[in-house]
């Protein structure tokens, strides 16, 4: 079942996804060749602390830290290190969330480092712009693999590929609920999107194969090609008036990212 | 943080009988009749086993001293089923 929220409920989930956005930007501003990625950790976390609200990652299902921070060829779940050190021409996923009063905002940028290849130049804004088409899908009356589809349209009519193993959700009083969001399938398919229900978009797309496996540290998510992966994801909820992008300011316009 | 999606959980009693057996290596100690065999597990257990119908039906010929591999009910370690003859 998929649980619709209220208007008074998108307003908290608007304030969790709100520290989620300030968070992102601070590290967006930081993210500089020579950081370590568990650096860019600590700002999250102070982040989160300002703001009184409790980084969602950290603790679930026994992951160490309250950032993901996946460079490269990681697609997701990259564990931060002191060791990780970024270099001119690394792209980085920053995946964080939060919990405010109970309920939950979640949301990624992938950012590059520096000056880097125009091909991974591509990459980063295909991805942004399957879940910008992603989030256009957002309506009532639209069916749930509507947005999968368009994002796996969008990403493989330019040359790229849609990672299978991770999936986006649904989200509000837990990080995770139903239903699950693959970012591929038919469209057409799934439950009618109904006002109130909210949904984490986060398109993965690698530059190579699909194909990805988990290192050994049972969350870092790398392709097994070695091609760059990139993820973008935003937090939205479905309203009469159509999308209502959770984690970012409501008079922000244009791209999500 | 993406989520990883998990395979539908099977219901607990999902009504075939075979799929909680444990499997474990097994050598054959002496044929009975009835396609029965007295196997001594790895563990030095000797159990009754009989021969799966899937290897009855393709005429998997077993003898003494062959291992197999032997699936066992958990509620009741004496007997067992006989699943594979290895070469």
């Amino acid at each position: 079942m998929i649980v619709c929220k209220s208007a008074a409920e998108l307003e908290a989930m608007h304030r969790a996804g709100l520290v989620v956005w300030d968070v992102l930007n601070r590290l967006r501003q930081a993210v500089q060749p020579g950081l370590s990625t568990l650096d860019l950790e600590k700002i999250a976390a102070q982040g989160a602390q300002e703001h009184g609200a409790r980084p969602a990652f950290k603790g679930y299902r026994g992951y160490p830290c309250v950032l993901c921070a996946s460079i490269n060829q990681e697609v997701v779940h990259g564990i931060p290190s002191g060791a990780r050190r970024l270099k001119e021409g690394d792209i980085i996923s920053l995946d964080f969330g939060v919990e405010l009063k109970g309920y939950y905002g979640d949301a990624a940028v992938t950012l590059p480092v520096g000056k880097i290849r125009p091909e991974v130049g591509d990459l980063l804004r295909v991805t942004r712009e399957s879940l910008d088409k992603a989030i256009e899908k957002v309506r009532p009356g639209n069916r749930l693999s509507d947005i999968s589809a368009t994002v796996q349209q969008w990403v493989e009519k330019h040359g790229f590929s849609v990672v299978r193993e991770f999936v986006g959700h649904g989200i509000g009083t837990k990080m995770h609920e139903e239903p699950n969001l693959p970012n591929y399938g038919e469209p057409g398919h799934g439950p009618r999107l109904e006002e109130g229900m909210v949904f984490a978009i986060e398109p993965m797309v690698n530059a190579g194969g699909p194909e990805v496996r988990v290192l050994d540290d049972k969350w870092t998510a790398v392709t097994t090609d070695g091609s760059c992966s990139a993820h973008f994801e935003h937090t939205v909820a479905v309203t009469s008036n159509g999308p209502w992008i959770l984690t970012r300011p409501r008079e922000a316009v244009g791209a999500s990212w | 943080m993406a989520k990883t999606p998990q395979p539908e959980k099977k219901k607990a009693d999902s009504g075939n009988p075979k799929e909680d057996a444990i499997e474990v290596m097994a050598t054959v100690i002496e044929p009975l009749p009835n396609a029965m065999f007295r196997v001594q597990l790895d563990n030095k257990h000797q159990v009754l086993a009989h021969i799966s119908g899937k290897m009855r039906k393709n005429f998997i010929r077993i003898l003494a001293g062959d291992k197999v591999a032997v699936e066992l009910s958990p509620y009741d370690l004496t007997r067992g089923r006989i699943v594979y003859r290895y070469k």
